[in-house]
């Protein structure tokens, strides 16, 4: 056990690790970001990129800001300091999806599900017509077989994070932010909900970045894990996940992928010990 | 399953049977307590074309001119106030303390002011129920869902059309809530102003007038009548409620 303790700390990580997974043009870039919260620190001058296309899982210790980042970057909270650009432009400039746990508090019960999902078209101002047909392009497109006519409060807890995804992704967002987004659910629902988030991933090509609970979530649908340290957060490690898709269930008991997950799996066990 | 609908009935044949017994073993005065027979016979005499049909529409009609009033100030009132959470804060013990006070003690007040009318009446009531509403209203809209106003926010709706699209909505299920114990006040204060001096109709006027005259039956057939009419506004809200705030408690 002394041993181990000792092997892991000689393997810490290099003082200040590069924000980026390197390679390409970074979609979000962070830098200098800082937050306090009721006088604690949980982010000091931190720097992140996000690269383009890919999708990031945002794992780490329980309380270190996880959601919180993707808060600040989606502009649900504000940050004390520091800068957020997506593609050099602010947030208003740019179009978000964002996905929220409770999808029962997140859908409004007042409207039909489809009504939910042609709401953010309406507030762009976007006509009538033109909204239905959308919608309908992006229900033919996900080939959902789900009655919208009907209330969210009389759907499956899996439909109803569907309409909500569907909601977020009507509008055509630049970037989609998923927070424990099937977390509610249980395992069978959360798996094929997996699916159906891959398969949204790769036709659309969306930047993605999904906060977990769950490491095999995040590993299995993520190109990059972005692990973060206990709070003030740090970037621990934000290895690639160089697995091909689609990943189906056989990926979860491949070599490579159980590699990945040991090794994030060693290095969020370092965070949480340290 | 075809019995259990008739489960409600059973209370009711109870208290008739109850009724019948302490008649007719002459537990209590018969001039007191005549036969529920006698009392239902006064009852539909009185409503059909009796003076207690008079009285009936008249309590009607002032509770519910007396909550369409209370809902026009309050509703609107609520929301701005919930809005606020500071302006809310600043004026709560105003309205925790006049609504806590029981509204039939501020009718000699109203009597004072605007005279013995039907306008005193449905004033008290329409104050009294109004501060019910008020105070719900603001709870629902202070009480909003964070989540669904973040859904909004991040969707990009301002503050106005969050106030539009989702607390308005959000605040309907405890505004309705508001409503109908602002109905149930309103109805226990205009019966009572009925029975103040000066009254001339009114459910209230009759129970009073019915126990001064001694006549027994008109007085049971009037306690029925005004039973009758808070329970039927109490299911007649329900109904509304449920057709319109389809998702509460869901």
């Amino acid at each position: 056990m002394v041993a181990t303790t000792l092997q892991l700390l000689e393997t810490a990580p290099p003082a200040s690790p590069s924000p980026g997974p390197g390679g390409g043009r970074p979609h979000i870039t962070i830098r200098g970001l800082c937050k306090q919260f009721q006088g604690v620190t949980i982010y000091d001058k931190f720097d992140l990129d996000v690269p383009r296309g890919k999708f990031v899982s945002v794992f780490g210790p329980n309380g270190c800001g996880k959601s919180t980042l993707i808060n600040m970057i989606a502009g649900l909270i504000p940050s004390d300091a520091g800068e957020i650009l997506f593609d050099g432009k602010t947030l208003a400039q740019t179009k978000i999806g964002y996905v929220f746990q409770n999808y029962r508090e997140a859908l409004f019960p007042w409207l039909s599900a489809f009504a939910n999902i042609e709401y953010p078209l309406k507030l762009m101002g976007v006509g009538k017509a033109e909204r239905r047909e959308k919608v309908q392009a992006l229900v033919d497109h996900m080939g959902v077989k789900i009655d919208l006519v009907r209330y969210p409060y009389e759907m499956s807890g899996g439909q109803q994070q569907l309409v909500s995804i569907m909601r977020a992704l009507v509008v055509d967002p630049e970037v989609l932010f998923l927070d424990e987004p099937f977390s509610a659910l249980d395992y069978e629902m959360n798996l094929f909900m997996r699916e159906q988030l891959q398969r949204i991933f790769v036709e659309t090509g969306t930047t993605m970045v999904l906060v977990s609970h769950d490491l095999e979530e995040a590993v299995y649908l993520a190109d990059h894990v972005l692990l973060l340290s206990r709070r003030p957060a740090r970037i621990a490690d934000y290895p690639l996940i160089p697995l091909a898709r689609p990943r189906n269930d056989q990926t979860m008991s491949d070599p490579d992928f159980v590699a990945l997950k040991g090794h994030c799996l060693e290095i969020f066990q370092r965070e949480v010990r340290r | 399953m075809n019995r259990d609908k008739l489960l409600p009935f059973v209370g009711v044949v109870g208290l008739i049977l109850v009724w019948y017994v302490g008649y007719w073993t002459r537990i209590v005065d018969p001039v007191l307590l005549p036969p529920p027979h006698t009392a239902a016979a006064a009852l539909w005499k009185g409503m059909l074309g009796g003076n207690l049909y008079h009285d009936f529409i008249r309590t009607v009609a002032r509770t519910l001119i007396a909550i369409a009033m209370a809902a026009a100030i309050a509703i609107p009132l609520g929301i701005l106030l919930g809005a606020s959470e500071k302006l809310y804060r600043s004026v709560e013990f105003v309205i925790e303390f006049f609504r806590s006070t029981p509204a039939s003690a501020m009718f000699p007040l109203f009597l004072v002011i605007f005279g013995v009318g039907d306008k005193t009446k449905i004033y008290v009531a329409a104050f009294g129920a109004a501060l019910v509403i008020l105070f719900n209203v603001a709870y629902g809209v202070m009480n909003a869902r964070k989540t669904r106003i973040l859904a909004a926010k991040v969707m990009g709706a301002s503050r106005w059309v969050i106030m539009r699209d989702v607390i308005l909505w959000e605040s309907m299920p405890q505004t309705f809530v508001g409503l109908r114990n602002g109905v149930s006040l309103a109805l226990v204060i205009v019966v009572v102003a009925e029975m103040f001096i000066g009254s001339v109709d009114g459910l209230g006027h009759r129970v009073f007038e019915a126990q001064q005259l001694f006549e027994m039956p008109d007085m049971y057939a009037a306690i029925f009548a005004a039973g009758a009419l808070g329970y039927g506004l109490n299911v007649a809200l329900l109904r509304l409620e449920k057709s319109f705030v389809h998702w509460s408690g869901k």
